[in-house]
């Protein structure tokens, strides 16, 4: 009997892949800090994208003030 | 195959669309009780002898807040969505099932759980009006201490199952259970109680608002795990790969 068909949609892990994949957590876990925790530091919106986002902050579960 | 950048993308832009979605569930369910909490909190502002801040005009007006609130699910929204293409490339050989639809869902399944559900029920979400500011760096350390307690539990639950397996299905099935519940209840037990809620905070508006929350984020992630889905599905008869 042959092997069940298998659809893969994943490239093998190489060490590119790894330093890819981290760079973009990198990115993206900013991003999300940005939405969730800055105030101000990264932004260098002051405090207005913090009070842009703030109903979205604690919709989202975010600690807020 | 796919390239990682392709999967990517798809994640971002899974992430954008249930990220707004998600927005549209917390505008409709969760801007009444956030208005609600800030009736309350002015209330009380009014009565307190400290009118320092009063005068002040809010750097973003509610309006705006309501429009801003958009912004941050999707925003949100795109870097979780980014962040699960990467957990999915990086996951998707050890999870055993042959069809990367299920493989998806179950990723989506495995990080409502770990990173909305466990923190949930430690720190349930509150509205404004509730938290104490002098406390929030504390809140914020707490909570994301449950997030990553929440993932692990989830792994642990996994890696007790798979361990369990060779004891027959139930074993398999108590494994996972045993593995996720006693990691929560150890994190559970150890982390600090944090409860600021006001005497007068009603308490049927605090629910309400907790259970937009929860349903906001439980939008985002039915969402983010049918939408990646859909989007790295493949029909078998089109492209076949056996390995
Ligand atoms: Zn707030």
């Amino acid at each position: 009997m042959a092997a069940p068909a298998r659809t893969v949609a994943v490239p093998a892990i190489s060490p590119k892949l790894l330093a890819a994949a981290l760079l973009s957590v990198g990115v993206l876990l900013l991003l999300a800090y940005l939405v969730g925790f800055d105030q101000g530091a990264v932004s260098r919106s002051g405090m207005y994208l913090h009070e842009l986002m703030h109903d979205g902050r604690h919709l989202l579960g975010v600690p807020c003030h | 195959m796919r390239t990682f950048g392709s999967l990517l993308v798809r994640g971002l832009i899974v992430g954008l669309f249930a990220g707004l979605l998600a927005g549209t569930f917390a505008y409709v369910m969760g801007e009444p009780r956030v208005d609600a909490a800030i009736a309350i909190e002015e209330a009380g502002a009014a009565h307190s002898h400290d009118h320092g801040h009063e005068e002040e005009a809010p750097l973003v007006s509610r309006e705006g807040q309501k429009v801003g609130l958009f912004l941050a699910t999707s925003l949100y929204g795109v870097a979780l969505g980014g962040l699960f293409a990467v957990g999915f490339t990086l996951l998707r050989r050890k999870l055993r099932t042959g069809n990367d639809a299920h493989a998806a869902l179950g990723l989506a399944a495995a990080g409502f759980v770990g990173i909305v559900l466990v923190p949930f029920f430690k720190y349930p979400p509150n509205p404004p009006a509730v938290g104490d500011p002098d406390t929030i760096t504390k809140r914020t350390v707490t909570y994301l201490l449950t997030l990553v307690i929440g993932l692990l539990a989830v792994w642990a639950g996994v890696a007790l199952s798979r361990w369990a397996e060779r004891y027959g299905e139930v074993a398999r099935l108590a494994g996972g259970v045993v593995g996720l519940v006693a990691t929560v209840v150890a994190a559970y037990l150890i982390l600090p109680r944090i409860n600021e809620v006001p005497e007068a905070f009603p308490a049927t508006l605090l629910w309400q608002f907790r259970f937009a929350s929860l349903g906001t984020q439980a939008t985002l992630w039915l969402l983010l795990g049918f939408g990646y889905a859909a989007a790295v599905d493949r029909r078998p008869a089109r492209e076949k790969v056996t390995v």
